[in-house]
């Protein structure tokens, strides 16, 4: 039997894979992620360096060819990392959407 | 002009280093060089740089260790030296809060490589001190039985050391469970 289990992303990786919807090295995914996340989430370059080899393993994003005068490598995210964002992003929004109505609830039973 | 300040931090005051260098570096010392026991700074703005250090998993001049650097030096850090395993990498302030580590599970794998190392260094001087102990005795040698009470000695401040690191793991494994 299939096991279709996804555990959740950290932050981190999910950051990570939105950034990487256009090539992007380091530094970049880094600055990427702050601003997406408006400053919230910072990753630090040890933990995004670890992120970065797992998540090539699991080919969710792959490496471009490097650019002859550039030392800098770049990532792009592949297929299998575009479908697993977007479960994640479905998972994050019944996530919000069942808080919110059960969290909605509460104020109305409250309000009675 | 450098200034050389010869200090000594066991493995396990890894923060306690951070914090050292960190205010030699708000006083206008920025470290430029490290050897054992040997930090040399050079004078710059106060506080112009951050300084960081790493326990990396293989020798900082195995191909791994040198990709792992190249890929911090495209990030804006400046990699300054390094004693065993341990590198130190330092970033200009002005580019923003500097961290080698942003969430709880690699903050904990890093402390599992401490960890790791202080074993490895118990179980030798454990070894050396019985194996010391037992010549010592059997064949009675006074230096024998100084060296054996020495690795012996040497392996119960290891031991504290690893109870110490091995405290905050614990501590991050449990917000682990909760928070990631």
């Amino acid at each position: 039997m299939q096991n279709n289990f996804q555990p959740a992303l950290t932050e981190a990786v999910y950051y990570i894979l939105l950034s990487l919807l256009h090539p992007l090295h380091g530094y970049g995914i880094m600055q990427n992620a702050e601003q997406l996340s408006g400053g919230r989430v910072r990753l630090a370059a040890g933990t995004l360096y670890g992120a970065l080899n797992t998540l090539l393993e699991k080919r969710w994003i792959s490496a471009l060819p490097e650019e002859k005068d550039s030392r800098k490598k770049e990532y792009i995210i592949t297929e299998t990392g575009k479908t697993v964002l977007k479960a994640e992003i479905s998972r994050l929004t019944s996530l919000a959407e069942t808080g919110q109505r059960i969290m909605d609830m509460e104020q109305e039973d409250n309000e009675k | 002009m450098r200034t050389v300040i010869r200090k000594w931090f066991w493995a396990w005051e890894m923060d306690k280093e951070e914090a050292w260098l960190a205010e030699c570096a708000a006083k206008g010392l920025s470290l430029v060089a490290v050897d054992f026991c040997k930090y040399t700074f050079e004078e710059t703005a106060p506080g112009a740089y951050q300084v960081r250090l790493e326990m990396l998993p293989e020798s900082p001049r195995h191909p791994e260790s040198r990709k792992y650097l190249e890929f911090l030096e495209e990030t804006g850090a400046e990699y300054i030296g390094y004693v065993n395993r341990w590198v130190y990498v330092r970033r200009k302030s002005e580019l923003g809060a500097f961290d080698l580590f942003s969430d709880l599970s690699s903050r904990a794998k890093h402390l599992g490589r401490i960890l790791s190392l202080l074993r490895v260094l118990m179980i030798f001087n454990a070894g050396a001190g019985i194996y010391n102990l037992c010549i010592g005795i059997g064949f009675p040698s006074t230096v024998n039985i100084v060296c054996g009470c020495i690795s012996l000695a040497v392996m119960g401040l290891l031991l504290y050391g690893y109870r110490k690191v091995d405290k905050v793991q614990k501590a991050l494994k449990r917000e682990q469970q909760v928070f990631e």
